[in-house]
């Protein structure tokens, strides 16, 4: 290793491209640590609150894209109480501060201000590409600044956002210099836009492969951009709305025939399903389909529909699709490799919703399908233990049943057997959520059989310390672990303080950790924050050790406690 | 503001579950028993009552700013309501927030006011009452305030003492009195609202103010 010089191996360690790898490779020795950290220019930081912004630039002089994630996954079902924190802030005050010539930033589950996109937006001249997913904080007042400032800015992109909508100018704030966009997508923003400089910018972007509209963008408006960009991959419609009868759908029809390249599709946030013969011509062709914010779209028109898309491997859909729906699915995508089923009506009873039927249906024609998230009325273990056999390939299995502890409604069962034929079978499982009625004995089977598990979530399940005992002995690889609802306490807490450390994060609410136990094991461990979030005056006044701690969060630091904690987070 | 629809909170009564025949419902014009059946079947939920958040049917928001923790004889007293009351628990099913506040369902419609040159848009499903639509108009419009004295349900232009009298086109067409059907039945047959000069709606607008047997 010593005969190599260091441009020899900063070129091997270029074709490492995924970030464990490269972490495993900094370890090796020093000199190796010291070659791979000045070349890395890829950093991908999963907690925002596990590292600081200094450290990551003193190591990383050569940083080039940042991925940061900040607020725990359970904040995206209103678990966590808003300013609780995951502000970009200090980060990019630091890397502006910096020499780092930062090209590309994804964020998700932070908060985003307009003063942070303002100062992004002028610290760094090569800045390429945004990614937000799932942030707030920030306005259209801080995307008109993006426009306006990042010169070569390729890619926008601005996913399930909640942005405070002032409306339409923004995009005139694209300078008519800006021709470098290859990738926009405002489909979450709910005001006006204005259209003309939206056709403008597409026609000035000759790169442009991946295009998603919001729902002000009508379809004549549509039909104008495809002319300007038939060599879109990826397009999202706004509103997709016309007299099927009118010259501007025929108009649209002949257009879309052009869009040969089209593979991804997704929006129709408003829809007239008598258009939609108009992009049959299309499905053919594509890959991947988002139909689940097509509330529109539904019976046999949603079936006509899949009937053409026979090359799919990634369909989103509602489960307004019904089993019947997937059924048709099951025998038109043999190359399905990923599905997510979406409850159409989340506050409600569900009478649309899917059932096991549809499931062991997608398993049987879908043999390639390794990631599921399916929202569904109910489950059966013989329906579990179907899919398993059949889809063994399995790295993500989400399944959630709209009522969280339905137990199986052929036997009564729990769906512990189910749920333990699926982590039987699947030897590569990385991802699991279960739900229905759960006893201690899911977790011995998950335990025992899930080797490759990162990530778990669970709710409303189990009997004891032990369920929470054999997740925390068996799961080796496991970096997220997230409860609710389930009656695991101090003594699952505290049986292996050390696991802790070697995963990204815990989350327990409605448990039966008490205060002491939490204190205990903030003690014990200094490497962790353990972070306690109290909404109710109980625990303000006299909070008593014995007293049951409502939310926990921890995760393990370099930089201790963080000092943007609002007052009802406790760092411990 | 009482409560949409004639809907009452039944007298606390633990056999209640018993009395299905004569257990009040809250029913939409045209529902019938079977359909609050097959909606109670996936309705009681045991053993939440510390964390559900009842969320009851829009037509009634009284409880839409309690605490997360209702006391438990609440609970009891609310579990014995009809089915339509959707039992809730927070956070469940996990869906993102984006997604749940992009699944609701919309209502807008154009909003004209005689005289003026623009029209508006507002979202009927934001609203759960009359009085509440009277209100965003009231916002919508500086210039208007209610004037709505008996359940005339008029706005008036302080400026120069013009009277409005809101109208409405329903889906075949026709121009109708805002105010005469129950609230959800309006909701889903207004296409487009007009608030029509009192003076022009003769025969259509009260005349004095008259005892409604209507809600508000």
């Amino acid at each position: 290793m010593n005969y190599f010089p260091d441009e020899v191996l900063e070129h091997v360690f270029d074709f490492l491209t995924s970030h464990r790898d490269r972490n495993a490779v900094s370890l090796v020795c020093s000199l190796w640590y010291r070659v791979e950290r000045f070349s890395r220019q890829r950093v991908f930081i999963g907690n925002c609150y596990a590292i600081s912004p200094e450290k990551l630039i003193t190591r990383f002089p050569g940083l080039k894209s940042l991925t940061l994630k900040g607020k725990p996954h359970f904040a995206d079902f209103n678990l966590v109480p808003p300013d609780w924190g995951g502000y970009v802030q200090p980060w990019i005050e630091a890397l502006a501060k910096s020499r780092i010539g930062l090209e590309e930033l994804r964020l998700k589950r932070m908060v985003v201000s307009d003063e942070s996109l303002e100062l992004l937006s002028r610290s760094f001249a090569n800045f390429k590409t945004l990614v937000l997913v799932s942030c707030e904080g920030f306005t259209t007042d801080g995307l008109a600044a993006i426009a306006a400032n990042c010169r070569f800015l390729r890619e926008l992109d601005l996913q399930e956002n909640e942005i405070d909508d002032h409306s339409g100018h923004w995009l005139s704030c694209f300078p008519d210099s800006c021709t470098s966009l290859t990738s926009l997508n405002f489909a979450c923003l709910k005001g006006e836009i204005n259209l003309a400089s939206l056709e403008r910018l597409v026609a000035r972007s000759p790169n442009l492969r991946s295009l998603r509209l919001n729902r002000a963008v009508p379809l004549e408006t549509l039909q104008k951009i495809l002319m300007r960009a038939p060599l879109l991959v990826d397009l999202g419609t706004g509103s997709y709305v016309h007299d099927p009868d009118s010259e501007t759908y025929n108009k649209l029809k002949t257009t879309i025939l052009k869009c040969k390249s089209i593979r991804n599709l997704s929006g129709f946030l408003e829809v007239a399903p008598r258009c939609l013969p108009a992009i049959f011509p299309i499905c053919l062709n594509l890959t991947s389909l988002n139909l689940s914010y097509a509330a529109g779209i539904h019976g046999s028109e949603l079936i006509k529909l899949i009937r053409h898309c026979a090359k799919l491997q990634r369909l989103w859909i509602l489960d307004c699709i019904g089993d019947k729906g997937l059924e048709v699915v099951a025998s038109t995508c043999n190359e399905l490799q990923e599905l997510r089923v979406f409850p159409s009506d989340p506050f409600g009873v569900g009478h649309d919703a899917v059932t096991e039927i549809g499931l062991v249906a997608i398993s049987i024609g879908c043999p390639k399908l390794h990631s599921l998230l399916y929202f569904c009325q109910q489950m059966t273990n013989a329906a579990l233990i179907t899919v398993a056999r059949n889809c063994p390939n399995f790295i993500r299995f989400r399944l959630c049943t709209l009522d969280p502890t339905r137990p199986d409604p052929e036997t009564m069962e729990p769906l512990d057997d189910g749920f333990g034929a699926i982590v039987q079978s699947c030897k590569f499982l990385r991802r699991l959520s279960l739900s229905g009625l759960l006893t201690d004995q899911v977790f011995r089977y998950i335990g025992m059989y899930a080797e490759q598990l990162e990530m778990l979530s669970v709710a409303f399940a189990g009997n004891s310390d032990k369920g929470m005992l054999y997740v925390l002995n068996g799961c080796k690889k496991l970096r997220k672990l997230e409860i609710r609802d389930c009656p695991f306490g101090n003594m699952a807490l505290l049986s292996d303080v050390g696991k802790y450390e070697t995963m990204r994060s815990l989350w327990m609410s409605s448990c039966e950790v008490t205060l002491w136990g939490c204190k205990t094991l903030a003690k014990v461990m200094p490497r962790l924050n353990v972070e306690i979030i109290n909404e109710h005056d109980q625990m303000e006044i006299c909070p008593e050790d014995g007293q049951r701690v409502e939310k926990m969060y921890l995760y393990r630091t370099l930089v201790g406690p963080r000092k943007d904690a609002p007052e009802f987070v406790w760092n411990l | 503001m009482s409560p949409e629809n004639g809907k009452h909170l039944p007298e606390s009564d633990a056999t209640g579950l018993n009395l299905k025949e004569t257990e009040l419902t809250l029913r939409l014009p045209g529902e019938t028993r079977g359909d609050i059946e097959i909606k109670a079947k996936s309705g009681t939920k045991r053993g939440f009552s510390q964390i559900i958040d009842l969320n009851h049917d829009r037509s009634s928001d009284v409880h839409e700013h309690d605490d997360r923790g209702c006391d438990k004889l609440e609970n009891e007293t609310l579990a014995l309501q009809p089915p339509a009351a959707k039992a809730q628990i927070v956070g469940w099913p996990p869906v993102r927030g984006f997604r749940k506040n992009a699944m609701k369902s919309f209502k807008f419609v154009k909003v004209a006011v005689d005289g003026a040159p623009f029209l508006r848009k507002l979202d009927l499903e934001l609203y759960s009452s009359y009085q509440e639509l009277l209100c965003a108009f009231d916002n919508m419009f500086s210039c208007l305030t209610i004037c709505n004295y008996l359940n005339e349900k008029k706005l008036m232009d302080t400026a120069n003492g013009v009277e409005y009298v809101p109208t409405y086109e329903d889906k075949d067409g026709d121009w109708m009195l805002v105010g005469d059907v129950p609230w959800k039945m309006f909701v889903e047959s207004c296409k487009r609202l007009r608030l029509m000069k009192s003076s022009e709606a003769i025969g259509l607008a009260p005349r004095t103010p008259q005892q409604s047997a209507s809600t508000s």
